[in-house]
């Protein structure tokens, strides 16, 4: 007999309950219809589809899981928790395991995500608002993707729509005291 | 939701509308000035988090949104022009309502009570409320027709869904103000928000699709009333044929009033002039 590759017994409902703890939601209320997969608009640059990853959830495949590319290709659209029969909040689950992942230092299996979400949050630690340019800046030089689109980032700029001076806040003190510790002395986040 | 909006409105412009499009808040204000209202800056408001922050940190999500609701005045509603920060504020909020903690940290931390009734409303609240159906316009749009794209901003999670998703708003608005509504099967589907810059690979062929579908249509141009969508749609369209991407905002305060500023329209990267002369309406 082949040797399972799950044993169902041993299975850890930890991971589920936490998941379902910081993503607001019941995610053993799934019952796999796959309307979330079907709707999806990114399905095809993911390796786990939705509804694959909620399944891995609930049978506590934690490392499979956060090292899927799904959870670093999911843009929160909000399209699947929209058509959920069961009410189950994909997008937040999604947004669950990303920080699970953080958490536990699990390098992205996607990290130009994350170097692009951590730019984005370098620039409202700068300003307090995101700057465009400042953005695509350091996210091409933490990527070391100085090339690429290059014509698009032309045409915006022609259209002034990559603005040299970046609209900032003024107490900026403030902003800059909400982030934590970690970040808050150009750390950023997952390293 | 918004029975009682006041003429002089808090407004949370966001960071799209206040830098990439400009176009898109200059005609805002214009509008709604139009339809007798004026929006109020709020004094130093700072970025919603957009989907990073919630990506990454859900209480840094929380804190952004809240400093924002703090500058509020007391009493009054919080208008916001950017679907994407809607959501992000209306989320934030209702964390706050759903957690002693977090209502603790907001009291300590911006010295006031947190206040659970803040209305956060959408410029489409501000429509409906004013019925534009209703509403005197100067001039009409001659029959330029049209397919509406929504984006993601009709998407409910289940935690939001006790506020209005304003499905057919910008149909019927156009309508009414002379324009005509072509169908086609795009309206709803997610312009890949920030994968248009870490997977553009991924994004092309799927923004491509809207383009071609909208273009099949046959109608004049594709409106949307979000600056993401809109950027989007024009950056990583690479197919031939394409129609313009107007803001929604742009159609309504050419309709309502100014004439519509050329220098909205040249900052467009798909050139949408040609097309609102040859309707005339530019
Ligand atoms: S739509 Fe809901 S019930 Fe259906 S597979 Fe997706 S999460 Fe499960
Ligand atoms: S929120 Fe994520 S998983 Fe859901 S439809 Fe959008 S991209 Fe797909």
């Amino acid at each position: 007999m082949p040797k399972p590759a799950l044993k169902l017994k041993k299975l850890d409902k930890s991971f589920a309950d936490k998941v379902n703890r910081l993503a607001h939601t019941d995610s053993r209320m799934c019952f796999q219809c796959r309307a979330c997969y079907n709707t999806c608009p990114f399905v095809q640059a993911m390796d786990y589809s939705p509804p694959a990853i909620l399944r891995l959830v609930l049978l506590g495949q934690e490392k499979t899981v956060l090292n899927s590319t799904t959870i670093w290709t999911c843009v929160g659209c909000n399209t699947c928790s929209t058509i959920c029969p069961q009410r189950v909040d994909m997008a937040a689950v999604m947004d669950a395991l990303r920080q699970i992942a953080l958490e536990q230092g699990v390098m992205p299996a996607q990290p130009e995500a994350l170097i692009f979400h951590n730019a984005i949050l370098d620039s409202i630690k700068k300003y307090g608002r995101t700057h465009k340019l400042d953005v695509m800046i350091r996210y091409k030089v933490k990527n070391l993707d100085l090339f690429s689109d290059v014509d698009v980032g032309l045409k915006m700029f022609v259209k002034r729509k990559l603005d040299m001076l970046p609209s900032r806040v003024k107490n900026l003190v403030q902003v800059r005291s909400l982030f934590p510790n970690g970040n808050g002395n150009g750390k950023s986040y997952g390293k | 939701m918004a029975n009682k909006i006041p003429k002089r409105i808090p407004y949370f412009p966001g960071c799209s509308m206040a830098t990439t499009a400009k176009e898109n808040n200059q005609s805002l204000n214009a509008m709604c000035q139009s339809l007798g209202y004026k929006l109020v800056e709020l004094k130093d408001w700072n970025c919603c988090g957009s989907s990073s922050a919630h990506s990454l940190n859900h209480d840094l999500a929380v804190d952004l949104a809240s400093r924002n609701f703090s500058l509020v005045p007391k009493g009054k509603p919080m208008l916001v022009a950017c679907p994407s920060c809607l959501l992000r504020l209306r989320q934030a909020h209702h964390r706050l309502c759903q957690s002693y903690d977090a209502r603790v940290r907001y009291e300590h931390k911006w010295g006031r009570p947190f206040d659970p009734t803040l209305e956060i409303i959408h410029y489409f609240d501000l429509l409906e409320h004013v019925g534009l159906e209703k509403h005197p316009h100067l001039r009409t749009l001659n029959g330029l027709s049209f397919v509406t794209y929504y984006g993601c901003m009709l998407a409910q999670p289940p935690d939001m869904q006790h506020y209005k998703a304003h499905r057919g708003l910008m149909e019927k608005a156009l309508i009414a103000l002379g324009a005509e509504e072509k169908p086609w099967g795009y309206g709803a589907r997610c312009c890949g928000t920030f994968l248009s810059v870490v997977r553009p690979e991924v994004v092309t062929p799927l923004i491509d699709e809207i383009m071609v579908d909208a273009v099949q249509s046959k109608a004049d141009c594709i409106v949307t009333a979000c600056s993401m969508c809109h950027l989007n749609l024009e950056m990583r369209v690479t197919s031939k044929k394409k129609i313009p991407v107007m803001h929604f905002s742009e159609l309504l305060a050419i309709a309502l009033g100014d004439a519509g500023k050329k220098d909205w329209f040249t900052r467009h990267l798909i050139d949408p002039i040609p097309l609102l002369r040859a309707r005339g309406i530019l």
